[in-house]
């Protein structure tokens, strides 16, 4: 029985790992950026499944919510809103920025790359094991580190997140001369 | 074995559970005819069976013959998936929702609950948002300007009115010291939380109508400005596939009004599940009276209603709320 178990959450992963990847690639080669916009969500949502199979119910829900919902759905408004001519900035042509931008992918891919190579996590164990999840609950294993252990982190990152909001505010007000 | 009986268990919840809320909706539509007909005087539908009680599959037969549209402008694609979007978010919804306690059946302890999640509140929460795209993608991909029009008032309204309704729910989960609904029903052993809790009731109830688009806040398809808005190329099935999937959204806020603040299932006498249909329907009641009775709000005072009253209002309750409970009065 167990056997089995393992085996459904094998297929899960594998599934939930190539959707993940598939439609990562389809965002990057659509031509419509609402199109391109569609497959980021379901990328949010496959990744989402991941982590439920690392027992992180909290940060899988976490991403649904703010990523796939919440952002993404601004991204959208956005691109509706000034409608992006279909195609238009679709060329064939190598710019400088692009070329940037590959060689940054590329490094970045090569990183991963070494450190899925070097290093191992394999047979190692941490504090949260899904029995202790299981039996702490998610939401307050993850409440009691963010707000404990990790407070400080969390306030600078909200205090960098209010800094965002000011900018924002004081760039869409209006000049008064 | 025993995982065995897990499965059928789990496979026989889902298909009753989806079974009566297509039931529930569909008897909500007639309910809000019958209804909004009494409020402007008038009888409503009554002609299909004794009292019109056959009207919704009237509805439905006629809506599957009739003539299925797609415009040549529209990205078929997700004009062909929009309205499914929104049932499966709306179905979906209703998984973590617990309609009645554990009962004995056939010697197992069964909950009822489709799941039992440790963070289901949130889950709600991610999924109003799935169902959102549903109408906006739909209203974009019909191709038509009243449509996208109407799919940006989806956007921008759900934007702004999700915030107040995350921090709406922060009271009762302080109160209830739990993200899992189950729990939260438990805590409302004695007392219920409209009656301890009454600001994030209504907090609640308006940032929820504004959820599900409904008048005061059915900016989306708004009939006298954007003729129908984002539903205004659809036809036939896949009409009445938004039409169910907002039925069922109105029903699944309605449930999670109970849940969160009516003490869902618990009640004297009668068992749990009939007490959450009886709690749910007296919901449901209301949002179809105050539709009769309130007008459409203009566009601009709802955006500033939302970012401007009640996202202060609902920052203030959580802190008064937290403060409150921290000194023990709550």
């Amino acid at each position: 029985m167990i056997g089995i178990g393992i085996g459904f959450k094998w297929f899960i992963f594998v599934v939930a790992a190539l959707v993940a990847t598939g439609s990562s690639l389809m965002m990057v080669t659509r031509k419509n950026p609402i199109h391109s916009a569609l497959w980021l969500i379901v990328t949010f949502f496959s990744v989402a499944i991941l982590y439920v199979l690392l027992n992180a119910t909290f940060i899988a829900v976490a991403q649904v919510m703010v990523y796939a919902g919440a952002i993404m759905m601004l991204v959208l408004f956005v691109i509706m809103l000034i409608h992006l001519e279909w195609g238009a900035q679709w060329k064939r042509k190598l710019s400088f920025a692009k070329l940037i931008g590959g060689v940054v992918t590329i490094m970045l891919f090569l990183q991963v790359l070494a450190g899925v190579f070097t290093y191992s996590d394999a047979g190692q164990k941490g504090v949260y094991s899904a029995q202790k999840l299981a039996q702490l609950g998610n939401a307050r294993a993850v409440g009691t580190l963010l707000y404990g252990k990790y407070a400080f982190a969390f306030e600078i990152a909200s205090i960098l997140l209010l800094v965002g909001i000011v900018g924002a505010v004081l760039l869409a007000r209006k000049r008064k001369d | 074995m025993e995982s065995l009986y897990t499965l059928i268990e789990m496979v026989v919840k889902n298909i009753v559970v989806v079974l009566v809320l297509m039931g529930c909706v569909a008897y909500t539509t007639l309910l809000e005819r019958k209804l909004l007909g009494r409020l402007q005087v008038r009888p409503g539908p009554n002609r299909v069976g004794p009292f019109g009680l056959l009207q919704p599959i009237a509805d439905g037969v006629k809506s599957f013959f009739k003539e299925d549209i797609i415009p040549d402008e529209a990205d078929k694609t997700l004009y062909v998936l929009a309205p499914g979007i929104s049932l499966f978010a709306a179905l979906s919804m209703f998984a973590v929702i617990p309609f009645g306690d554990t009962v004995t059946f056939l010697g197992r302890q069964v909950k009822l609950v489709v799941a039992d999640l440790d963070t289901g509140l949130l889950y709600l929460l991610a999924l109003a948002t799935l169902g959102e795209y549903g109408v906006v993608l739909g209203g974009w991909a019909s191709g038509n300007k009243y449509g996208v029009l109407g799919a940006l008032r989806a956007a921008a309204q759900m934007i702004s009115y999700e915030v107040a309704l995350g921090l709406a729910v922060i009271g009762t989960i302080i109160l209830a010291g739990s993200l899992n609904l189950r729990d939260i029903v438990s805590a409302q052993q004695g007392m219920w939380f409209v009656i301890k809790y009454p600001a994030g009731f209504l907090f609640y109830l308006v940032a929820g109508l504004a959820e599900i688009n409904r008048t005061p806040f059915d900016m989306p398809e708004s009939e006298s400005e954007l003729a129908c808005g984002f539903n205004i190329e659809y036809s036939s099935m896949k009409f009445a596939t938004f039409m169910i999937a907002e039925y069922a959204h109105m029903f699944t806020v309605a449930a999670i009004i109970t849940t969160l603040f009516l003490g869902g299932w618990m009640g004297p006498w009668l068992p749990g599940p009939i007490w959450f249909l009886i709690k749910v329907f007296c919901v449901i009641f209301f949002f179809i009276w105050e539709r009769g009775t309130y007008p459409r709000l203009r566009y601009d005072h709802i955006m500033q209603f939302g970012w401007k009253v009640l996202l202060p209002l609902t920052l203030a309750n959580v802190v008064v709320t937290a403060a409150l409970v921290a000194m023990g009065v709550l």
